[in-house]
């Protein structure tokens, strides 16, 4: 565990859909390694037998009964978007043309 | 005293008095603010209009319920109508802009309220602006801030704090007399610590998240900045309780806060957790907490030291476990329904990669980045689970401690507040200014900042820790504290303006 790669970095990148410079790359390698290096020293810790926690409330799931109900209006929604169309969200092309 | 600097509870009595309108109080915020805003820069947006118009509206209602029996009974059910208050702007609040602190956002209006907002709202609280605040709560000082850092009142070479780093200078400065702040490791009470006023993180689901900007959704809790504890307690009350919107949202009565206050600490017992008292913190900070624990202790209160061993741990198990949450909560900022959209890609994945690239911050990519690396396929056991795991014995030795004591003490902040642009180049030394916050966020429980002097001319504070669910508790300790020690005995001002130079040519 800790250093990453260079390679690894651009792996993580196109994961999280960034699309980062050069620069950035160089920058978080470093920096994500000098953080990741810091994090190892979870691996001092014996956790065989620990339960992992993820919500430290105890939750019950919680229903509702399945009723219609107005939405808030389509026009005030589309305002928000940097391009629409017909009362549609527009987007880039998504297949490729034959 | 200038009314933007007295507190919600003197100001609500004045209002039912009638001694004073909501429109003169919201007229002394926005005073103040065109005093000293353009330097300190605690808002991302201002709403004067709106924020007057709210005011004239309790305003009439008051002096509508003034000619029948109304008005009492109006001015005990609603206590804080009329009170100014400041917005973190990650609170979704309709029609006035909701940027998350990020460029990312810059153009966004929320079609809703947050339930907060909704029971601010609904309370008769004047909302005065959205004030800014760490790219998406992700920082500790507000220098990431998409826009400008903001300044902290005590001294404007220094930061506030973050990620509320606009909530809590805007209170200490008087331009606003409340904030609503959220706290996900340390965002409300490390800012307060730094601006001289009270914070409050409370327990995990007890004020509802809906309509929050979702950065680590386990950790997340809105909260309330304000001058005092009492003020503190009044605003919780508002914010509190059940809401079907949020699934992690408790459902219970919510006390009353206000009553919790008064009365003695005589055989409390108040925990001393060693780890906090290392020699990382600044001797300073940590004789002044100390004279603090010696205030409580001849109060009566009786001092134990107890160990939480795992806290040198809490803080990496959380810089994995929150970038994990950010990097899922943030793939929602794709360009297409909101949000800025990069201009001119082929198709939709350059698109994304291009619209989020373009318009996040250094700060955000490396916790996107760092998250995602967290939970790839590989790494998932190693990080995140890993991490999980240590979750668990965090909390397990907050549980120990507890079965000791009742309340624990603690700094809010290792150091005073730091320089602009010392740490901000440095991500684990800005990471390490959280190390006494972040355990409570990973135990889900409850705390408050409160000041507890100034060392060098800067603000330091002091921590108190509950079980889950004992705000009373907590609330009710602080005011003890705040009231035999007085701890601050000023505030800070703007420099007065320079007066206009009398023309010289005139009087002689």
């Amino acid at each position: 565990m800790g250093a990453i790669t260079r390679r690894q970095v651009e792996h993580v990148a196109r994961l999280a859909r960034l699309e980062l410079t050069e620069e950035e790359i160089d920058l978080f390698t470093t920096q994500l390694g000098d953080i990741l290096k810091w994090v190892d020293k979870l691996q001092e810790l014996d956790t065989t037998d620990v339960e992992p926690t993820a919500h430290t409330i105890p939750l019950r799931n919680v229903m509702r009964k399945d009723e219609v109900k107005p939405s808030w209006p389509k026009e005030e929604i589309l305002k928000n978007a940097s391009d629409e169309h017909n009362g549609f969200f527009r987007v880039p092309r998504i297949l490729e043309e034959e | 005293m200038k009314l933007c600097e007295m507190t919600a509870y003197e100001l609500s009595a004045a209002l039912a008095e009638r001694r004073v309108s909501a429109v003169e109080v919201v007229k002394a915020v926005f005073e103040r603010i065109d005093a000293w805003e353009e330097e300190l820069r605690c808002y991302i947006t201002l709403d004067r209009e709106g924020a007057l118009a709210a005011a004239r509206e309790v305003d009439a209602e008051r002096a509508k319920g003034a000619k029948g029996t109304k008005g009492a009974k109006e001015a005990n059910s609603r206590p804080l109508a009329g009170i100014p208050v400041a917005v973190k702007d990650n609170l979704s609040t309709r029609g006035l802009p909701t940027t998350c602190g990020s460029r990312h956002l810059q153009h966004y209006i929320p079609p809703y309220d947050a339930t907060v907002i909704e029971k601010i709202r609904a309370a008769g609280m004047i909302v005065i602006g959205k004030t800014n605040m760490d790219e998406f709560a992700m920082g500790s000082s507000t220098e990431t801030s998409g826009f400008y850092p903001t300044r902290n009142p005590w001294d404007t070479a220094r930061i506030p704090g973050g990620s509320s780093g606009g909530s809590a200078a805007a209170v200490a400065a008087g331009e606003a007399v409340l904030a609503l702040g959220s706290d996900t490791g340390g965002s409300i009470r490390q800012p307060a610590a730094f601006c001289g006023v009270v914070g409050l993180k409370p327990t995990y689901g007890l004020v509802s998240r809906y309509g929050l900007g979702a950065y680590g959704s386990s950790f997340d809790q809105v909260g309330p900045l304000a001058r005092d504890v009492r003020d503190t307690a009044m605003l919780l009350q508002v914010l509190a309780g059940y809401d079907p919107l949020d699934s992690t949202s408790i459902h219970r009565e919510v006390p009353d806060y206000l009553a919790a206050l008064g009365g003695d600490v005589r055989g409390l017992v108040v925990g001393l957790p060693q780890e906090y008292f290392s020699p990382g913190i600044d001797s300073g900070v940590r004789a002044a907490v100390l004279a603090a624990v010696k205030v409580l202790e001849e109060g009566g209160a009786i001092i134990k030291e107890v160990s939480l061993p795992h806290t040198e741990y809490a803080l990496a198990a959380f810089y994995l476990i929150a970038p994990s949450e950010c990097s899922s909560n943030l793939a929602r900022f794709d360009g297409i329904r909101y949000g800025y959209r990069a201009a001119g890609a082929p198709d939709t994945v350059t698109m994304f990669c291009r619209s989020r690239a373009e318009s996040f911050g250094p700060e955000v990519k490396r916790r996107i980045m760092l998250g995602t690396y967290a939970l790839s396929s590989g790494y998932y056991d190693a990080y995140y689970l890993k991490a999980q795991r240590v979750r668990t014995l965090v909390k397990q030795d907050f549980d120990k401690a507890f079965a000791e004591c009742q309340v624990l003490v603690t700094p809010t902040t290792p150091t005073t507040a730091f320089r602009l642009g010392e740490k901000i180049n440095d991500p684990l030394a800005m990471y390490m200014t959280d190390i006494c916050t972040i355990p409570v966020n990973m135990a889900a429980l409850p705390a408050i900042s409160v000041p507890c002097g100034l060392v060098g001319g800067l603000p330091v504070g002091l921590q108190l820790i509950a079980p889950v669910l004992q705000e009373e508790l907590l609330l009710r300790t602080a005011y003890y504290y705040e009231q035999a020690a007085a701890p601050l005995s000023h505030c800070p001002k703007p420099e007065p303006k320079p007066e206009p130079k009398p023309s010289s040519e005139v009087s002689k």
